[in-house]
């Protein structure tokens, strides 16, 4: 996926580095740290006096919002802007200490739906801001369609994300927008409730923004609310996706950025991580999703459409209770490449036998290639096969396969003798056969 | 009208991706195209001129070229970019052809172009009208007249899925792979395909399933379109409302893939990167169904889709919409293929009778056809025919450097080696072995050195200088005994001959203002018969049109000097053959010409 979320802590590193390019005519003090436990925070405030002369606000900065509904907002002690750092310090690990629950929707202040539970690991201090509710304001953009799109109101907060239709100004530009267009029209169109004194200001804001978020490649950039107190800003609440496939281009504007799991998600077993890593190393396509390990349908399809039509296609024929996984291999990877990749997913399979008794079922599936070598990548296949057969037997799994393109007939040939060999149950098909036909059958055979 | 490409339509590849460019070519041998669908390659980091594919069983060579521009130069005729350059440079490489023009579609394979680029360039191709196939695509497909690169895979499934001639279906998808999958599929169950285009799966691409589906609507051999859409996007949108509004009439046959990620959140990328739904109507299912209230064709799921093909065309033919097709005859293309070890561009003994650069030996031998010797090497050196005031100067050229007495080095050499009873050969390659820098090279330098101080503008103080500052002599300028005042007679003929036959000399005009200042500091400084030749070679080609790159090759190859090896062999033969019938004796050197200063070695430990 071209769009990753960052942590808060980065956006606000990425817009302070480039500050005085895109927003000279403002002062923003950049005081902000990211820990990971209270011990870390006492270590930081050596270096940055601030944390101990400044009252403080602690929060989690893991990809989440809706932090203050949830009670996870630390800015009093007794009262507000009273948080020390010691306070401070002894909250991130009180918090950090067992799983919790966060509510990703509220009515009101309610929550509703599911909570996700997880371990807090993240943490983002920054000094207590004293501002009035009217000092608040509300910024994002993100591409709509063909069209960037800024949202401006006078309005931050909760506010804003409660009355979004009728305190949100929208305001569209094509990619071929130039400097002078895109001034012009935000000039125009700074929403009407901001404050007279603040709407010469708010609009020169609102340009460096957009002007940032279009130069440093951000996919979503939010600020949710900024303070606006003359010319010094502050930033209090961030939340930024970065298009990385910008990333090669921006080493040095971006500097060192991390891509986070979401708060909730699995963490990616050490699987799904070292296909990741193998894709990231060549200039095939590997990806692996686990969807449910425990199930009986495995896939390794070849090609990132064939790859959604088969799991389509198990879907409608079994229902995804048995697909245990979604992925593909494509764009020609090597032999050595293709071996991996079977490797990590006969591996997952032969863990642990079917709950209910029955065989375990393997689809290698493809459709006709248009240039990788079906022979090439399926001898990987089979050396995998030779390295997993006793436990694949042992498991009990039955193979279906179809594929064509350059070289087909041989790769068919020469995975059906090895699974022969190898005393493993074996279907083979060629392009003769409807590409998706094999979940058919081997879903229909008792 | 209407049509993506036609069977004349030719392609510069950006970068030289051999095997994509073979299956092109293999393609363009099935189906009897007249010329290779690839008229230029760009490689920017490559040394060589061409690279060599099969024709069938034959071989072509494909012009190579530093950069788009001067593959676009070179190949105006060629009007589709296929850039195959990675994810890092393939937005340069597309702006870079967008500027120079004259390309109206551009093929982009790269998958994970920044988004931002994708959508400037996206944005920019489509105001100046250039059709943008990708990014992240295996391309497009006019079967029967033009193929893209790997579309279609291999040859013998490209004849399996009837993709070397035109059928009745238009198709799109997003998918490289799939898109095989249903030309098969519609080989199998219609008659193939008309035009097919995988759009790329990159969220942002050029040209969308609308603007593909339009085209092929105005295309008269597409008879009804197959859509095969994704999960994500809103783009299948567009399509229902073009049917509803009426702008599309012909029957559309659609299907969005990944109704299995409404099952999970959206944390699971199914597919490509545009694929990916973030509201409701961009599920493959609410497509479908939008799809189908406006009288598309949808199955009930894509194991259907087949049936669904069989029965859309089954009904056009039995309104007689679609008739039958006359299978065309097509070339095999031999399956063991042996690349050739040795290249010939300038004659052929194949035929009836053997050319020079096409032309029959005996059109331009005999005196009634009007040609000279000077004809035969301007075809079969450089592969032109000269206008007759430059084959006559080279013949000048020839005749003027023919001999110069027996006392040059040269000569010299040729006459000892026949009187050491040598044959003709042996004693005239003698003689051509001591041509070089310091006999005869001086064509060659004055070509180089006065062609390089008038490219930059030197005056000839400057360039005289210049001459210092590299320390050699000047070549061509300089004789024994001659000077202004005692002309040497064969460059007052050379010069004449160019002064009135030349179209213009201003290599040489130049030339003669650096002599007034040579000559001024000694008399014997002339221009010599040596620097005129180089001097005037320069100011022909530069007549004929050659640029200063090509001229600039000429010189480095050693093409001047060959013109005074061809010359002076007549004179080395001469000389040769005169020793022979004179039948003089082995020759040994007086002693009493040598200073003998012999010293007894030293030893070294």
């Amino acid at each position: 996926m071209a769009q990753k979320a960052i942590r808060e802590y980065d956006a606000k590193s990425i817009l302070a580095k480039h500050w005085d390019k895109y927003f000279p005519d403002f002062t923003y003090s950049y005081e902000t740290v990211l820990v990971t436990s209270g011990a870390e925070l006492l270590e930081a405030a050596k270096e940055k006096p601030w944390l101990k002369e400044k009252p403080l606000v602690a929060k989690p900065d893991m990809l989440f919002g809706k932090r203050g509904k949830n009670g996870l907002v630390l800015f009093k002690d007794q009262k507000p802007g009273d948080v020390s750092l010691e306070k401070a310090a002894a909250w991130i690990d009180e918090k950090s200490k067992e799983d919790v629950e966060v509510y990703f929707s509220f009515d009101g202040d309610t929550p509703t739906g599911e909570p996700k539970v997880d371990r807090l690991t993240h943490f983002i201090v920054e000094p207590f801001t004293p501002h009035d509710q009217s000092e608040e304001y509300y910024i994002s953009a993100t591409c709509v369609g063909d069209e960037d799109v800024l949202y401006m109101s006078a309005e931050g907060g909760m506010e804003v994300e409660e009355g979004w239709d009728e305190k949100v100004t929208e305001v569209a530009f094509p990619i071929t927008a130039t400097e002078e267009e895109i001034a012009e029209k935000i000039k125009a169109n700074i929403p009407a409730d901001v404050k007279e004194e603040d709407k010469e200001n708010f609009a020169k804001f609102a340009i460096g923004f957009f002007k940032a978020y279009r130069e440093l490649n951000f996919a979503y950039l939010e600020i949710n609310p900024f303070v606006m107190q003359g010319s010094k800003i502050e930033l209090l609440d961030m939340v930024a996706k970065l298009d990385d496939t910008a990333g090669f281009m921006m080493v040095e504007e971006w500097g060192d950025v991390e891509y986070p799991t979401a708060f909730g998600m699995e963490a990616k077993s050490p699987e799904v991580e070292a296909i990741e890593e193998a894709d990231a190393k060549t200039g095939a396509s590997l990806k692996l999703t686990l969807l449910k390990p425990e199930a009986r349908i495995w896939t390794m399809v070849a090609g990132g459409g064939a790859s959604v039509v088969y799991a389509d296609t198990i879907a409608d024929f079994a229902g995804i209770e048995d697909l245990a996984n979604y992925g593909e291999y494509s764009g020609g990877p090597t032999t050595g490449e293709t071996k991996f990749y079977a490797e990590t997913i006969l591996d997952l399979m032969t863990r642990e036998k079917d709950p209910k008794g029955r065989d375990k079922i393997l689809i290698i599936g493809g459709a006709i290639a248009n240039f990788t070598d079906v022979a090439k990548t399926f001898t990987g296949i089979i050396q995998a096969f030779e390295e997993y057969a006793d436990k694949m037997k042992d498991v009990g799994i039955k193979i279906y396969v179809r594929r064509g393109g350059p070289n087909y007939e041989k790769g068919l040939k020469d995975i059906k003798e090895a699974a022969d060999r190898l005393g493993l149950e074996i279907h083979v098909y060629g392009p003769e056969t409807h590409v998706t036909d094999i979940v058919r059958m081997a879903l229909e055979e008792k | 009208m209407g049509k993506l490409f036609t069977r004349d339509t030719q392609a510069i590849f950006w970068n030289n991706n051999k095997t994509a460019i073979q299956r092109m070519l293999d393609y363009d041998y099935t189906i009897k195209r007249e010329t290779p669908s690839v008229a230029a390659i760009v490689a920017p980091t490559s040394g060589n001129k061409f690279e060599k594919f099969f024709w069938g069983g034959d071989e072509i060579m494909i012009p190579l070229y530093k950069s788009t521009a001067e593959a676009k130069a070179a190949q105006p005729q060629a009007d589709v970019l296929l850039n195959f350059a990675s994810f890092r440079t393939a937005y340069d490489v597309t702006m870079e052809a967008l500027n120079i023009g004259g390309f109206k579609t551009i093929m982009i394979t790269a998958e994970g172009i920044p988004e931002r680029l994708a959508r400037g360039m996206n944005a920019y191709a489509r105001e100046l009208g250039v059709v943008v196939i990708g990014p992240a695509t295996v391309g497009a497909i006019a079967p029967g007249a033009f193929k893209i690169a790997n579309i279609g895979g291999t040859i013998e499934n490209i004849i399996n899925s009837k993709l070397h001639r035109a059928g009745s279906c238009g198709l799109v998808t997003r998918s490289g792979g799939l898109f095989n999958e249903l030309s098969n599929i519609i080989a199998i169950n219609a008659d193939g395909i008309a035009e097919g285009v995988a759009i790329g799966g990159d969220r942002f691409v050029g040209s969308v399933f609308i603007d593909n589906l339009l085209r092929m609507q105005e295309n008269p051999d597409v008879k009804y379109m197959i859509l095969l859409g994704e999960v994500g996007g809103t783009e299948e949108y567009k399509v229902i409302e073009a049917v509803k509004s009426g702008k599309i009439t012909k029957p559309i046959i659609a299907w969005c893939i990944g109704t299995i990620a409404k099952y999970y959140d959206s944390g699971v990328q199914f597919g490509h990167a545009g694929a990916s739904a973030n509201a409701e109507r961009e599920t493959a299912e609410a497509k479908n169904k939008a799809m189908a209230e406006a009288g598309i064709h949808v199955p009930a799921t894509f194991n259907d889709l087949p049936a669904k093909i069989k029965e859309v065309y089954e009904g056009l033919k039995a309104e007689g919409v679609i008739s039958e097709i006359e299978e065309p005859e097509i070339n095999i293309v031999p399956k063991v293929r042996r690349p050739k070890q040795f290249i010939c561009t300038i004659s052929d003994d194949r035929g009836e009778e053997a050319t020079y650069a096409g032309f029959p030996i005996s059109s331009v031998a005999t005196p009634d056809t009007g040609k000279g010797i000077g004809d035969v090497i301007s075809l079969l050196w450089f592969k032109k025919q000269y206008p007759k005031w430059a084959t006559d100067f080279i013949e000048t050229v020839i005749k003027t450097v023919a001999d110069h007495g027996p006392a040059v080095s040269g000569a010299h050499n040729a006459k000892v080696t026949a009187r050491a009873g040598k044959s003709v050969v042996e004693s005239l390659v003698t003689g051509l072995l001591t041509i070089g820098p310091r006999f005869g090279g001086a064509i060659d330098g004055a070509a180089k050195y006065f062609k390089y101080a008038d490219d930059n503008n030197l005056s000839p103080k400057e360039f005289l200088s210049y001459m210092k500052k590299e320390g050699v002599p000047i070549p061509g300028i300089g004789h024994r005994i001659k000077s202004l005042k005692n002309p040497d007679l064969r460059v007052t003929g050379l010069m004449n001959y160019a002064a009135e036959h030349f179209p213009s000399t201003p290599l040489l005009d130049y030339a003669r203002t650096v002599e007034a200042l040579t000559t001024s500091k000694k008399e014997n400084l002339i221009l010599n018969v040596d620097g005129t030749i180089g001097i005037l070679m320069v100011d022909m080609w530069r007549a004929l049109g050659y640029s200063e790159e090509d001229i600039n090759e000429f010189i480095e190859s050693g093409t001047l000097n060959a013109f005074f090896i061809v010359g002076r062999s007549i004179g080395f033969i001469g000389h040769v053959l005169d020793e022979k019938r004179l039948a003089m004796p082995m020759y040994r050197h007086p002693m009493d010409d040598i200073l003998y200063d012999v010293k007894k070695a030293e030893k070294i430990d």
